[in-house]
């Protein structure tokens, strides 16, 4: 065990919470409240540095509890997690921000930490002037940066106005420039916090490469991101944060599809049985699925071809047409498309079981997480039976097979596969 | 590559006692040095008096205390002119009042950077302790014109001015090493500052001689005094640089003591809180 970069032995992390202030329903009760607030606050905010007792606490909210692992040099590590997982609290202690409340690790080497893109800018200093502090702010020396300064100009793209105001700069301009200036630190451990969410595809393209290039040169990268196609793409291994706890370590896709099998399983299939079946006056959802090929994959990426099963049960005696219609809306809450039985031809249904099943095209999704919005049963092409919400939900993966566009992002609500073809000579001019 | 060759540092929960980590801040050097670079460039940006600031925030006071306690209230200034008298206390107190204040606010200024990258927290209340030094260079050229038109020369003591600049130096840096600390927790410190600085300033021999203490209350008040830094620096600066009186050597040796005081004690409750600094900013 020669090689290890970092080791760490049951870091635990507790942070204060707010409990709820009593409430006052008498002016009594609130002035003399009042009255007393100064010493509540004082004994609030001198805790704030003591974690005496944290164990047995209500009010401690544990970020970090146990986590151990080790990385080796050379290494390029992603940590998965849920929000509020403790990846990034794991990061700041590594990074010495902020320190543990019980544990401890040894760090070998230089580390330097990109938990920002823009750390220590200053809008009123100049391109050159805020170079120099950032880079200084980052673990830089004044020399390493002379070194390295034509380099990060050329880099951020923006040579014309390294003189000029950072204040003048666009939004794009401050975070090209804020990151090439983080991609020229050569410490032997960098840490990377979701970086790659911010920024113009292009500039996307041009910090997923550097950190692939910095992996290759046999530096050690502890990378979180929410973006797993990004995690995958780079990483060599992976561990998975769940409320504080390192709960999975392994081979990167590995942990990442447990990871998201264990996220998505839950959404993808709703089966109930007659009594507990979400139902109106007329009709009971049995079951609604999302079923895929998954003897490849097992997980589904962009592209693929999917379908949807909705099993119902019908309390109406008589015969009638019934529909569905459902709203797929993607994470930033756009309708992709209303997905609707009415174009059909209609079939009568009785009381009973009926199935209707709704194939989604191949070469048609794009990545991203998705859910049925809303979700109808339609009698008869015009009343509205039953309603439900949130009836399934799911993930669909980057897919490595596409790469058009840029890696790991997400570009256009889908990624449908064109009918193209190219005419030449005479007939192009017609 | 082996474990054993690599330099390395631990994160625990208790580190060991060392007030200052002097390797470490040789390292970081360069962003001291950017700091206060930033600080004074920033400084006067946009303003259309730019660098006068310097010199009218003095300047005005003078003439406001000049009037008002010099010829109103018929202050007594051992004999000095009262402009020149005023001004010569008003110099080191204006570095000392800013610098403290903004150390102080230092820590809640940068707050943003406490939670994102590591450095020497140090660095943040240090860098106005530097960069206000650059106010205090462009004032003192106009005491330089005042004894001039006034026609006092120097004495002999004014080699020991930088002594008396690195008295003053480390009450700020003590006071702030103080506030900051207490009012990144506290922000009930933002609200204090500015009374504490008026309080400080009508406290300190600026607008009458200290000379009137030891006249109106006795020789031992007087000593007493002196424990407040800043007295034994502003008779300090009239002293050497007008020579109108001795070296109040007396009262600097009291202030020496409780700025050494002062410094220590602040530095060891910035080293005591600084691990907290990212959780409660």
């Amino acid at each position: 065990m020669s090689n290890i970069a970092i080791t760490t032995d049951k870091i635990s992390k507790a942070y204060l919470i707010g409990l709820k202030d009593e409430a006052h329903d008498t002016l009594a009760g609130a002035v003399s409240s009042w009255l007393k607030s100064p010493l509540k606050n004082y004994r609030t905010l001198k805790r704030l540095n003591t974690y005496k007792n944290a164990e047995e606490r209500e009010d401690y909210f544990w970020a970090l509890k146990d986590v151990s692992f080790q990385i080796n040099h050379g290494e390029v590590l992603g940590i998965i997690g849920h929000n509020g997982a403790g990846k990034s609290t794991l990061l700041k202690i590594l990074c010495r921000i902020t320190e543990p409340t019980s544990g401890s690790a040894r760090v070998y080497g230089r580390i330097a930490s990109l938990l920002e893109v823009g750390t220590g800018f200053n809008v009123e200093l100049t391109g050159r002037e805020n170079v120099y502090l950032s880079g200084t702010i980052l673990g830089m020396t004044k020399k390493e940066i002379d070194k390295k300064f034509d380099e990060i100009i050329e880099f951020s793209g923006i040579e014309k106005f390294i003189d000029t105001q950072a204040k003048k700069y666009s939004n794009g301009m401050r975070i090209r420039l804020a990151f090439a200036i983080a991609a020229s630190i050569e410490t032997e451990i960098m840490v990377i916090d979701e970086v790659l969410n911010i920024g113009d595809a292009d500039f996307q393209r041009k910090s997923i490469a550097k950190i692939e290039s910095l992996a290759k040169q046999g530096r050690t990268v502890l990378f979180v991101s929410h973006n797993l196609s990004a995690i995958k793409a780079i990483c060599t291994r992976a561990i998975q944060l769940n409320h504080g706890k390192l709960i999975r370590e392994g081979e990167v896709s590995k942990v990442v599809s447990v990871y998201l099998s264990s996220y998505v399983k839950e959404h993808t299939v709703h089966k109930y049985d007659m009594e507990t079946a979400p139902s109106s006056e007329y009709a009971k959802l049995i079951k609604a699925e999302l079923k895929f090929d998954d003897s490849k994959n097992d997980h589904l990426k962009a592209g693929d071809p999917f379908e949807f099963e909705f099993v119902f049960y019908s309390l109406m005696k008589e015969e009638h047409i019934l529909d569905v219609v459902f709203q797929l809306k993607d994470e930033l809450d756009n309708i992709v498309f209303i997905g609707s039985s009415l174009d059909n031809n209609y079939v009568k249904v009785s009381e009973g079981y009926f199935k209707w099943i709704c194939k989604v095209p191949a070469d048609f999704m794009n990545q991203g997480s998705y859910s049925l919005h809303k979700f109808y049963l339609i009698k008869n092409k015009t009343d509205v039976i039953f309603e439900q919400r949130e009836v399934l939900s799911f993930e669909i993966m980057y897919s490595f097979d596409l790469r058009i566009g840029n890696v790991g992002r997400k570009e256009g609500i889908v990624k449908p596969k064109l009918d193209w073809s190219l005419l030449s000579g005479e007939n192009a001019n017609k | 590559m082996s474990s054993n060759i690599i330099p390395h540092f631990d994160i625990t929960v208790k580190k060991k006692w060392k007030l200052f980590d002097f390797k470490e801040l040789v390292k970081y050097k360069d962003l001291l040095y950017f700091f206060v670079l930033r600080d004074i460039t920033v400084l006067y940006k946009q303003t259309v008096l730019g660098m006068l600031w310097a010199i009218l925030n003095p300047v005005m006071s003078m003439v406001i205390f000049s009037v008002i306690f010099g010829g109103l209230a018929k202050i007594d200034s051992d004999g000095i002119p009262y402009p020149i008298f005023s001004y010569a206390a008003v110099l080191p107190w204006t570095y000392f009042s800013q610098s403290m204040s903004g150390a102080t606010s230092s820590l809640v200024g940068n707050a943003h950077l406490l939670t994102k990258v590591y450095f020497p927290r140090i660095l943040i209340p240090l860098t106005p302790i530097f960069s206000k030094l650059m106010d205090f260079t462009i004032a003192f050229s106009i005491l330089l014109v005042m004894m001039f038109v006034y026609n006092i020369s120097p004495t002999w003591n004014v080699m020991f001015l930088p002594l008396l600049m690195i008295l003053m130096i480390l009450t700020a840096l003590g006071i702030g090493m103080w506030l900051s600390s207490l009012a990144i927790q506290y922000r009930d410190v933002r609200f204090a500052i500015g009374f504490m600085t008026s309080m400080l300033m009508y406290a300190a021999p600026v607008v009458f001689p200290a000379s009137l203490v030891a006249e109106k209350f006795g020789e031992t008040v007087y000593l007493l005094y002196g424990l407040y830094p800043m007295v034994g620096v502003i008779e300090g600066f009239r002293s050497s640089l007008l020579g109108f009186n001795p070296m109040p050597w007396n009262l600097i040796g009291m202030g020496s003591v409780s700025a050494i005081i002062i410094f220590f004690s602040g530095a060891l409750h910035f080293k005591k809180t600084e691990k907290i600094f990212a959780d409660v900013a």
